[in-house]
């Protein structure tokens, strides 16, 4: 028996979608930042769920890559907030 | 079996600690509280999710010897290390620009930071 | 020159993290371990004075690395699951009394300072909001802020754990 990883993807993809609500409810911009970057918490925790379920090592790496980038652009847009862009 | 059942445990507090991260995302009243609920409790389910992972190709590779779940374990652990590291430091980067732009933290008892002059 | 070699070490470890079970030798296959030789003397060639920029070589130390691991699977992580666990009750029942204090970190290096606001954002209830950079003087917004401490102009880091004295670990490990 394989454990449930897909029924784990469809339930991180479901709390994306929530986390996206508080995107475009957020007052601030920096509510909106803040969803940002749980949203892409989110996705790379479900592409390395997905790369066990398709048996694809590049789904890592893809994972380990997008979690950096994702930080650039937290740090971009957090400096951007605070005026010293 | 063991294994089984380890990795069905990590999933399911990984999973429940996403969904109260959520939670407190669309609950708290401002952006340095909803900040607490994403960066300790996503990081934290989505570590566990893959400490899940890890458990499992690790399992899997001694049950079969194959190469290429050591591949997958060490690569999963590098991109859960990178995870931890980037949020908490994305978060300091968020919190401060924040308080720079003069958000000031809903229901605060005390703000030691606004005293200070620029 | 040390700054060369450790940046060749450093690549050279990071080559072969990403590129282990591929063959037979133990996990390597034998280009695969030439091919990540001769990119790492690449990189120290090229990227070893950019990389490696301070002066303080205290944290090549093997002796500091293993510290650091201990602290990162013992006390750290015990503070981690407690702080998750507070957390949840507090977005559960919704009681908080947020706040943000001041807290003199003690720290004199630069690695110090960032390994204690890391450890800060991670755990008890509390994220690092800005730093004062003359004095070290972290400036944290704590969720639920304890009886007291509105009061006082500043908390002793040491006062924010309670389980273990993470300030001391990481006193041992960068200083």
């Amino acid at each position: 028996m394989t454990p449930p990883f897909d029924l784990v993807v469809c339930i991180l993809l479901v709390l994306a979608c929530f986390a996206l609500v508080r995107l475009v409810l957020g007052p601030t911009i920096a509510d909106r930042a803040v969803a940002v970057d749980t949203v892409n918490t989110l996705v790379v925790a479900t592409l390395i769920l997905l790369a066990v379920i398709y048996r694809q090592i590049v789904f890592i790496d893809v994972a380990i890559v997008y979690a950096l980038l994702s930080f650039v652009s937290t740090v971009f847009v957090a400096k951007y907030i605070g005026g010293e862009l | 079996m063991i294994a089984e059942i380890l990795v069905l445990a990590c999933l399911v507090i990984g999973t429940v600690f996403n969904c109260l991260g959520i939670l407190g995302l669309l609950r708290f009243p401002d952006v340095y509280t909803r900040m607490h609920a994403t960066t300790k409790m996503t990081t934290f389910g989505s570590f566990f999710t893959a400490l899940a992972v890890i458990v499992y190709g690790a399992s899997l590779f001694l049950g079969t010897g194959d190469g290429q779940y050591v591949t997958l374990v060490l690569h999963t652990a590098v991109a859960a290390i990178a995870l931890a590291m980037t949020n908490a430091i994305g978060s300091h980067a968020i919190a401060r620009g924040a308080h720079r732009a003069g958000i000031k933290p809903a229901q605060a008892v005390v703000d030691r930071l606004g005293e200070v002059p620029p | 020159m040390l700054a060369y070699i450790i940046t060749f070490i450093l690549a050279l470890l990071l080559y072969l993290l990403f590129t282990a079970g591929s063959g037979t030798l133990w996990l390597w296959s034998p280009s695969e371990l030439i091919a990540g030789v001769l990119l790492a003397l690449l990189t120290a060639a090229v990227a070893g004075k950019t990389l490696c920029r301070g002066k303080d070589y205290r944290m090549a130390n093997p002796l500091r690395l293993v510290v650091l691991f201990l602290y990162l699977v013992g006390p750290f992580l015990v503070e981690v699951v407690r702080a998750n666990l507070d957390v949840a009750y507090r977005v559960i029942t919704g009681r908080i009394r947020p706040g943000i204090i001041r807290v003199p970190s003690g720290m004199k290096t630069d690695f110090s300072v960032f390994l204690l606001a890391n450890s800060i954002t991670l755990t008890p209830g509390t994220i690092t909001v800005d730093i004062d950079e003359g004095t070290n003087d972290l400036f944290i917004h704590n969720i639920n802020v304890p009886e007291g401490w509105e009061t006082r102009p500043a908390v002793k880091a040491e006062e924010l754990f309670s389980l273990a004295n993470l300030p001391a670990w990481i006193r041992r490990i960068a200083e």
